[in-house]
């Protein structure tokens, strides 16, 4: 049976995408022999497997994920963080300090307190139990400057691009250090607040026009629009 | 009431001027709300209905959550200035009926297994009222829900059928829902003909019923086309735009 719809065309939950025998993949799921969409978004055919790529997610936990996350409260064994999920993190002390925490002696909130910023690395999530962070890792840890830019994580993927053309694109041409966050947050810290500005409103553009082609050539020429009026 | 109110007259047209199995005029916006993480909004006829969509989101009260699956909550509420006469802002007896037949009929159309412990929350809010308010509720609710992202095996789109004036009509207004002889709210998943809420009051024979349930997936069929075009209106109008200049 052919496919009902063209690559990259928009379809809505509930529409058949394809009948026979073909793979559920992202956003779809079978019922009987039929694939059909369970999200808002394009569809792609690759091969037997059927993916959707959504136009709006939520961020769900996945073991490996780098995530940018704020410290809602601190208790007697480490941090409860807010990683724009459904689901609150938790920091151990344990994956936190190099060394052994004493209760005594050691002052949480001397290493993270409310309301810090972390850069952090997802270890462990099953949807039984909360998801568990850990900063022990070069790179990780608190943020201390620059701007936080939020999006929905289901534009994450087109904001890094293909092997990461977008995303090195961006750090090239505003001269900005960007830190993407699966969950949907981007850190941008640049030289001046000038270039900061630039690559936000580049990030937010690519946010809204994730759906579309020819988008990085598109986004270049804005930076470079921009930042020839910042010279003049 | 003295005088008796003609629903249907002699060429089979309604008090508002349509035919029998005529849809009232529907006008569909997704995405309105920026604080919501999903929403959209309905005009039909002389109904307006703004939906709201939170969530997956922690669960408050803790103590409800649910160890297998996420929790559904729902809250359909008639605004004060809805009606003519003020209505009061406290949840009714009507209205927390509706809440409740409105959540059921959205659980079978969620995959809600897939977060457990946390909780969608979907708010109602019939900001003008005029008959049928509870079919364009649920037509605006799955719309709000696709908009937040929230995965579903089918867009739930509802339409009433019903008997008014001695005749079977399509989507009932107020006064037919108020004179007329019975009214069906039908709620349906087209893609796999399903039904997930079904009502009737007033009488009707068996024939009647079968024939006013079809009637009712007809007009459900058209508005969950209107549906589909509202959810794609949001992301083309960017695309096209977009890609024009990228061609200029």
């Amino acid at each position: 049976m052919p496919f009902l719809y063209e690559n990259r065309q928009i379809v809505t939950p509930g529409d058949l995408l394809a009948e026979g025998d073909y793979l559920a993949g992202f956003n779809t799921y079978k019922h009987d022999s039929k694939i059909y969409a369970s999200r808002l978004g394009l569809v792609e055919y690759k091969g037997r497997k059927i993916d959707v790529v959504a136009l709006n997610t939520f961020y769900i936990p996945q073991a490996g994920d780098l995530v940018i996350g704020k410290i809602v409260e601190s208790n007697l064994h480490g941090w409860t963080v807010d990683i724009n999920s459904p689901y609150p993190a938790i920091l151990r002390t344990s994956e936190a300090l190099n060394r052994p925490f004493r209760p005594q002696r050691d002052e949480l909130s001397e290493f993270l307190d409310v309301n810090d910023l972390i850069f952090a690395k997802v270890i462990s999530f099953d949807r039984t139990r909360d998801p568990n962070l850990t900063i022990r890792e070069p790179d990780l840890g608190k943020i201390k400057y620059g701007q936080i830019v939020k999006v929905s994580p289901a534009k994450i993927p087109r904001i890094i691009g293909r092997k990461g053309s977008m995303i090195g694109m961006l750090k090239k041409e505003t001269r900005c250090n960007i830190t993407v966050g699966q969950n949907g947050l981007v850190l941008v810290s640049g030289r001046t607040r000038e270039d900061e500005r630039i690559a936000i409103t580049a990030i937010k553009k690519i946010e809204e026009e994730a759906h579309t082609t020819g988008l990085t050539d598109r986004i270049t020429e804005m930076v470079r629009k921009e930042r020839g009026e910042v010279t003049q | 009431m003295t005088e008796k109110i003609v629903l249907v007259n002699e060429d089979g047209i309604r008090t508002d001027g349509r035919k029998l199995s005529e849809l009232r005029p529907i006008k569909l916006e997704v995405g309105i709300l920026s604080n919501a993480d999903g929403s959209a909004y309905i005009e039909q006829g002389k109904n307006k209905i703004l939906a709201a969509v939170y969530g997956p989101r922690e669960v408050h009260p803790r103590h409800m959550a649910l160890p297998d699956r996420a929790l559904l909550r729902c809250r359909y509420h008639m605004a004060p200035f809805s009606v003519e006469e003020r209505k009061s802002p406290a949840p009714s007896r009507r209205e927390v009926e509706l809440s409740k037949v409105i959540r059921e009929a959205f659980e079978p159309a969620i995959f809600l297994e897939k977060f457990p412990r946390t909780s969608i929350d979907l708010f109602i809010e019939v900001l003008q009222a005029d008959g049928g308010t509870r079919c364009a509720g649920v037509t605006v609710a799955s719309l709000a829900l696709a908009d937040a992202g929230i995965p579903m095996r089918d867009l739930i789109v509802a339409c009433a059928a019903g008997k008014a004036g001695g005749h079977l009509v399509l989507d009932l207004n107020d006064i037919e829902d108020k004179e007329g002889e019975a009214d069906i709210p039908v709620a349906y998943m087209p893609s796999f003909n399903a039904v997930s809420l079904l009502q009737m009051d007033g009488l009707l024979t068996i024939e009647e019923f079968q024939q006013a349930i079809n009637l009712a997936l007809e007009g459900c069929k058209q508005i969950y086309a209107l549906q589909k075009e509202a959810l794609k209106a949001k992301y083309q109008a960017i695309k096209e735009s977009a890609e024009v200049t990228e061609e200029e």
